[in-house]
């Protein structure tokens, strides 16, 4: 049927709409310009202008450097080295939970993917007091062999990878997972039937039609890894990747090698990204009929079945053991922790000091206030952008869609680096405000980082419900605005709580463009656990990671119900 | 009903990219009136719908309600009901809302709206269901409530789109009824969309059959049946059988189709009186003469009046239908025909006589016409329609 006959045109037309679509384009347009594309160009005019005029001296300094070369090259394979590494266990995690059927297979199914749900700093955190020079692990294999000296130290790119394995596993293991249940059991019994063995059908059939969620999740570990900053800001010592040297040379105030080290890690992901979805083009495979559900393979063998649990529930407690560390660590009182395996005395001691000390409750309570702000910002920005983008036909939706992902391929540390150099001046004209010192930056910073985000989710929600509704309310006298609060806002909350619970969650621990736009008053907790850190309050500091990680949950609890209806977490 | 025409569509027009949805739409539809627009898949009758509803703004052409051109006017400011395909209910509200909706748009206040979303509902049968959610409804009951919703705002044209094409057959039909007796117990003017030709003569006064964004006929039901303007209306309105044949003039003056096997047909006088010099000339070959089943009569086989007027054939098929049992007979080199008879009026197998019956309609139009005998026209073809003629004989006493 021709889309004359009201297919994903419904509801476009008529003059006056016309108006009304550039009433709210034209806004949503000027901010994400401004915010997402002005300080990118900022950045890339501050790294070609010297003091005489335009100059390549900086870009020529970089190239020339081996520090910064060497920083670049770490940065790449690093990310491509996690992308192998992550894919190893979240790949075969998937299956086991996916297609085997065996006791405690939800439980531990559920688990796996909880990973997703901790700040990154926070299980960086966990690793340096399971894995680190004088952590858990180590210190039971230094008794065991008896030796006078750690057996490692956990420092370099073999601890970035082993933090980036631990951490971003969960994309695989997630996309590989729905991608599996999305899976057409009929495909794979008819391949069964013209003769195919088992790794015949696994290669010539399962592995092709996951294609496009093992795509997304190589991209997704590729882009988080080469944003990374807290693991190589952590472990890294001497090793050096393109996020820490931004940092470094902010730190050091050469800021046009800053600007230079910026736009290359911006080019290098932006280039990425378009590769891969180029590769991607075509690569999408609509399964042809309804399909039949997948299912599991119940395992009878009684030493299989209870090998499979087994198997499931190790590695998930392993992948899970240092948050479970960090919970451990921040009930030992400071000083007490020396050369023992495992701490031996407990108390409540930091979580006292959190309760009593202003200067500790202040973090907690400034993360929640710009979490809080900048995902409200989020909603409104993402439910207007999301209708116009679904619902609406006009010149600068494609620009709209770009604006909407952009802050997603862009690393955080390129974001706040943006956003540092933009705003650090008053000048209204050029519509740059002296925003950093103030409150406003951190939340501004959020703010851009989780809008793809919450797009994606309010997009995902407006695409679910059918545009004939909208018709019938107006043809029964709805304006646009009781169209939007009667009709498309109760039926896309969902999907937009959703997506605000994970921005939420995110901004409440965010630390890569907070460590570069904070001021003391409004430190982050993020922020306020490195300081403990360094202070060498190690029960403070996993204190409040435990808190960060407890309101995280809580607000999962809270927007879990919209989770589980908007899918977003997969099985 | 001369009340005088409530909607008028002047030449209106819709293109979509290069494709013309509607295409110089002209057309009225009288105060208290139900018309439908019938019309295969593609041919614009939902685009045609939503403009009158204003979900769609037409390039040219004009919308007129009670002789005030509403073209500019939003969806809102006509308050024209409407009933979708899908039903489109709120899915986050009860029924009672989903009623309610428009009356709350409207302002009206909480007892009024109790009042009137009571009587509507009570109206379309489901007076008890205000609770309910609407998932929980089934197909036929959604179906009343998105009825009872377009209603409660009491619209002075009802609008409807393909609303029946959701529910199972049985329903379909008793849901048909139902929705007639309402409108016009009502006195409401609809405008209805569908494909299904038995539901449009079933529920309208008038039929306009549209193809390829273009009006090709509109009457009564009655009118179209036994006068299809052209190939494609008789094609789409009722089956037919389509017979290449020749026109010759008799030497007595009248004129006679010759089958390709020889037989001659005497057309009926209407056919001659109404020739006016348009139809294809007496002589001239490619000319289609279509008949439908019931228009044809079985007779027993007889060598004799072979060749005359009657069409030798083969049975090749029966099929009984409850009321009517249709026959196909193969007749060689005229093709496959259906005739309706009594039930057992033949066997497959049997060879048999074919004529007109008595009083019989046939329209002849001019060879390559675009629409097959009772099937669906394809959506290919969207040139000029060769020149037709209707020959329609009396079929007073049949």
């Amino acid at each position: 049927m021709a889309r004359a006959e009201g297919g994903p045109e419904a509801g476009a037309g008529g003059a006056g709409s016309r108006r009304l679509t550039w009433l709210l384009a034209a806004p949503v347009l000027v901010v994400l310009v401004w915010l997402v594309v002005y300080p990118n160009l900022v950045v890339l005019g501050r790294s070609l202008v010297g003091p005489g005029g335009f100059t390549l001296s900086a870009y020529h300094d970089f190239f020339t450097t081996r520090a910064e070369l060497e920083a670049a090259w770490s940065s790449l394979w690093i990310s491509a080295a996690s992308v192998f590494l992550c894919a190893l266990v979240g790949v075969p995690l998937a299956f086991l939970f996916a297609r085997y059927e065996f006791p405690g297979r939800k439980v531990f199914g559920a688990l796996a993917a909880l990973p997703v749900l901790l700040p990154p700093l926070v299980g960086v955190i966990a690793f340096l007091f399971l894995f680190g020079g004088s952590g858990i692990f180590t210190r039971i294999v230094q008794r065991l062999l008896g030796m006078s000296s750690p057996p490692w130290e956990l420092q370099g790119a073999p601890a970035i990878l082993l933090v980036h394995a631990y951490t971003m596993y969960v994309y695989f293991y997630l996309f590989v997972r729905a991608g599996l249940s999305r899976l057409d059991e009929g495909a794979l019994e008819a391949a069964e039937s013209l003769g195919a063995g088992r790794w015949t059908i696994f290669r010539r059939v399962t592995l092709p039609l996951l294609t496009p969620s093992l795509s997304a999740a190589a991209l997704l570990v590729f882009m988080t890894s080469m944003a990374s900053f807290s693991a190589p800001y952590v472990f890294g010592g001497g090793f050096r990747v393109l996020t820490t040297q931004i940092y470094a040379s902010k730190l050091s105030g050469s800021l046009p090698l800053a600007m230079v080290e910026t736009v290359v890690l911006a080019g290098v992901s932006l280039a990425f990204l378009w590769v891969l979805r180029r590769l991607e083009r075509g690569r999408e495979f609509a399964s042809v009929g309804k399909g039949t559900a997948a299912r599991r393979h119940r395992i009878t063998s009684g030493w299989a079945r209870w090998g499979l649990a087994a198997a499931g529930a190790g590695g998930v407690t392993f992948l899970l053991l240092p948050h479970l560390t960090l919970l451990l660590v921040s009930f030992v009182p400071q000083g007490t922790w020396t050369t023992q395996i495992l701490p031996h005395r407990f108390n409540l001691a930091s979580y006292a000091g959190l309760a009593s000390d202003p200067g500790l409750l202040q973090p907690i309570l400034n993360s929640l206030e710009m979490a809080a702000l900048a995902t409200a910002a989020n909603l409104l920005l993402c439910f207007v952008a999301a209708w116009l983008v679904v619902r609406r036909r006009f010149r600068g939706r494609g620009l709209l869609r770009v604006l909407l992902v952009l802050p997603w391929a862009l690393p955080g540390t390129v974001i706040a680096l943006g956003l540092a150099t933009t705003f650090s001046v008053d000048r209204p004209a050029l519509g740059r405000f002296l925003l950093v010192g103030t409150f406003w930056i951190l939340p501004l910073a959020y703010f851009i980082r989780n809008t793809p985000l919450v797009a994606q989710a309010a997009v995902a929600s407006f695409r679910q419900f059918d545009p004939t509704l909208e018709d019938a309310a107006r043809s029964l006298g709805a304006g646009w605005a009781t169209i939007m609060r009667r009709v498309a806002l109760p039926l896309v909350l969902p999907g937009l709580a959703a997506g605000g619970t994970l921005a939420f969650v995110t901004a409440l621990g965010e630390f890569v463009a907070s460590i570069l736009l904070y001021t003391h008053s409004t430190r982050p907790i993020s922020i306020e656990i490195l300081a403990q850190l360094r202070a060498f309050d190690f029960g403070k500091a996993t204190a409040l990671g435990v808190v960060l990680a407890v309101l995280v949950g809580g607000a999962f609890a809270v927007g879990g119900r919209w989770l589980q209806r908007g899918e977003l977490l997969g099985g | 009903m001369p009340h005088g025409a409530e909607l008028e569509l002047v030449r209106l027009g819709r293109t979509f990219g290069s494709t013309a949805a509607v295409d110089g739409l002209d057309l009225e539809v009288d105060r208290g009136e139900v018309l439908t627009l019938l019309g295969p898949s593609g041919c614009g009758k939902t685009t045609a719908l939503r403009l009158v509803a204003g979900f769609e703004v037409p390039d040219e052409g004009s919308v007129r309600f009670r002789g005030q051109d509403v073209t500019a006017w939003s969806p809102r400011r006509r308050g024209f009901g409407m009933v979708f395909q899908n039903y489109a209910l709120f899915p986050h509200l009860d029924v009672f809302e989903n009623v309610a909706f428009g009356l709350r748009c409207r302002s009206v206040g909480d007892s009024e709206i109790r009042r009137r979303v009571g009587r509507v509902l009570t109206l379309v049968d489901l007076p008890e269901h205000g609770e309910r959610p609407v998932q929980q409804l089934s197909g036929g009951q959604q179906q009343r409530v998105a009825l009872a919703r377009a209603l409660a705002i009491e619209p002075p044209l009802l609008l409807l789109d393909e609303p029946l094409s959701n529910l199972d057959a049985a329903l379909r039909e008793r849901t048909r009824t139902e929705l007639r007796r309402l409108i016009k117990e009502l006195d409401i003017t609809a405008l209805f969309v569908t494909h299904d030709q038995e539901e449009a003569f079933d529920l309208a006064d008038r039929v306009a059959v549209m193809r390829s964004g273009r009006l090709r006929q509109v009457g009564k039901p009655e009118e179209l049946y036994d006068a299809p303007a052209d190939a494609f209306v008789a094609g789409f309105v009722g089956r037919a059988n389509r017979l290449p044949v020749r026109l010759e003039r008799e030497d007595g003056g009248g004129r006679v189709a010759r089958l390709p096997d020889g037989t001659v047909w005497p057309l009926p006088v209407t056919a001659a009186g109404r020739e006016g010099g348009r139809g294809p000339a007496p002589d001239e070959v490619g000319a289609e003469l279509w008949v439908r089943p019931e228009d044809l009569e079985l007779r027993p086989w007889a060598p004799e009046s072979a060749g005359r007027e009657v069409l030798a054939g083969k049975v090749v098929d029966r099929r009984f239908r409850g009321a009517v049992t249709t026959y196909r007979i193969d007749a060689r080199e005229a093709g496959v025909l259906e005739v309706n008879g009594h039930r057992d009026a033949a066997a497959p197998g049997d060879r048999v006589g074919l004529a007109p019956a008595r009083g019989a309609a046939m329209h002849l139009f001019g060879a390559g016409t675009d629409a097959p005998p009772g099937g669906w026209p394809d959506e290919g073809g969207e040139g000029e329609e060769p020149e037709t003629e209707s020959a329609r004989g009396g079929r007073g006493e049949s």
